[in-house]
């Protein structure tokens, strides 16, 4: 049985403003490239969160508007920013040295995988693919105060991506704290996934179907 | 009187050996110093090992030097983006030697070698296939990795303002590697869109004290385009 005949998953909008609504001002975020950096789009300006961008941006702003563009300010994923007020610029050694001693308070990643113990991968599919591109993961999910994943809760052909143990090559071990899916926003605890909330009409019964970890309350 | 403003690409590149340990700026093509690549291309010298965040896209630049077989070994984080068709092909035909490294550990190895540290212990990497060979220590309860410091031979940077004693100035995320491996190697090569008069720089915005800068060369380029 589909679990869409239960519930509505959500979207990948809803999925970023669900995430948007966690966290709270003053703290210092670092959005991963991909699904994560929409989800600076859902907290109000009025909340002040501090955006960083790997390559040396501290309080990235929004996408310019047409003739606003700065050259040579772009974000980790390479793509043109804005500077908010407030904001300011650093060299590589430094963007990282914030991210690698623990002053981030949060980092927000897309994954492959989460496992039951925290484990994350999320930068290579396969032990065999020699080249695959780590760019700063492994820092931020081993250096961020606190580590949350945002990812569909299943593969495109159905398989669960929250697991008992990872079957990709790891990011780090033992380093998420929260993981949000469409369909669930789960914690990560000493005894395993716990989940927090789910989509309406979602049972607890028909969300463990399509997980593979064992989930709790 | 000091003087580090050299007038001609072979002058910027003039002595770099074959063998070197090239650090190139940059982060994609924002910072990068295409100018000096493409000088170091023209210049001919192989054998090379080159540190860079990307592996060159397209076929210009550090994708065509890679293509000319001049790099032996590339140390950076992300060899594949959209574009990196140079860098697949060599490195299925088993062509060039890849270290990939991630991207902090990759700035402090650098760091460090422009600090006088040898080696350092991180979190980053740990438990992963990256850690592989190297000495894992727990400290405080917590294990981390030993990293070796990593300098260059040469350094490849891109500046918005230079003067003659070598003191930079920076865009916006234009920054990047560009200051870290300015310090970190024996030789550091500017490309400079502006240059001015000694004193004409506010002291307060120098980001590469001129110490780290041996030679600087006016590329007046004009803006750089995300590739």
């Amino acid at each position: 049985m589909s679990i869409l005949t239960v519930c509505k998953p959500l979207s990948r909008v809803e999925m970023a403003a669900r995430v948007a609504r966690d966290i709270p001002e003053g703290w210092y975020v670092n959005l991963g490239i991909g699904a994560p950096l929409q989800i600076a789009d859902h907290v109000p300006a009025e909340r002040e969160v501090i955006f960083h961008s790997e390559n040396g941006v501290l309080g990235m702003g929004p996408a310019p508007g047409k003739g606003e563009i700065n050259r040579w300010l772009i974000n980790a994923g390479k793509q043109y920013i804005t500077l908010r007020t407030g904001g300011s610029y650093m060299h590589h050694a430094d963007s990282f040295a914030l991210i690698r001693g623990g002053h981030l308070d949060l980092c927000v990643l897309g994954a492959f995988q989460v496992a039951e113990n925290g484990d994350i991968a999320n930068w290579s599919t396969s032990e065999n693919d020699t080249a695959p591109a780590v760019g700063g993961a492994m820092d931020l999910a081993a250096g961020a105060r606190q580590l949350w994943v945002l990812m569909e809760h299943q593969t495109k052909s159905g398989e669960s991506k929250l697991v008992r143990r990872c079957s990709y090559p790891l990011t780090a071990l033992g380093a998420v704290k929260r993981v949000y899916t469409n369909l669930a926003v789960l914690d990560v605890t000493d005894g395993g996934f716990a989940v927090r909330e789910m989509v309406p009409g979602l049972t607890l019964d028909a969300l463990q179907q399509v997980t593979d970890a064992p989930l709790r309350v | 009187m000091i003087d580090k403003l050299v007038q001609s690409m072979a002058d910027a590149m003039a002595g770099i050996r074959d063998g070197s340990v090239v650090l190139i700026g940059g982060f994609g093509s924002i910072g990068q110093p295409n100018a000096l690549i493409d000088g170091l291309i023209e210049y001919g010298a192989k054998d090379l090992t080159v540190v860079a965040n990307n592996a060159g896209v397209g076929r210009v630049g550090l994708a065509r030097l890679l293509e000319l077989g001049r790099v032996r070994k590339i140390i950076c984080t992300f060899p594949r983006s959209a574009n990196s068709v140079v860098f697949e092909e060599i490195y299925r035909a088993g062509k060039i030697e890849l270290e990939i490294v991630p991207q902090g550990t990759l700035s402090e190895r650098m760091r460090a070698a422009g600090a006088g540290i040898p080696a350092f212990y991180t979190a980053t990497a740990v438990g992963t296939k990256l850690a592989h060979g190297k000495e894992e220590r727990e400290i405080a309860g917590r294990l981390y990795l030993l990293e070796h410091a990593l300098p260059g031979d040469v350094a490849l940077v891109e500046a918005w303002e230079a003067d003659r004693w070598g003191n930079l100035t920076y865009l916006s995320s234009a920054r990047n590697f560009n200051p870290i491996m300015a310090a970190a190697a024996k030789l550091t090569i500017v490309q400079a869109q502006h240059i001015v008069e000694l004193g004409a720089l506010d002291p307060e915005k120098v980001a590469t004290p001129g110490i780290y800068v041996n030679r600087v060369l006016h590329v007046p380029y004009g803006e750089p385009t995300i590739t």
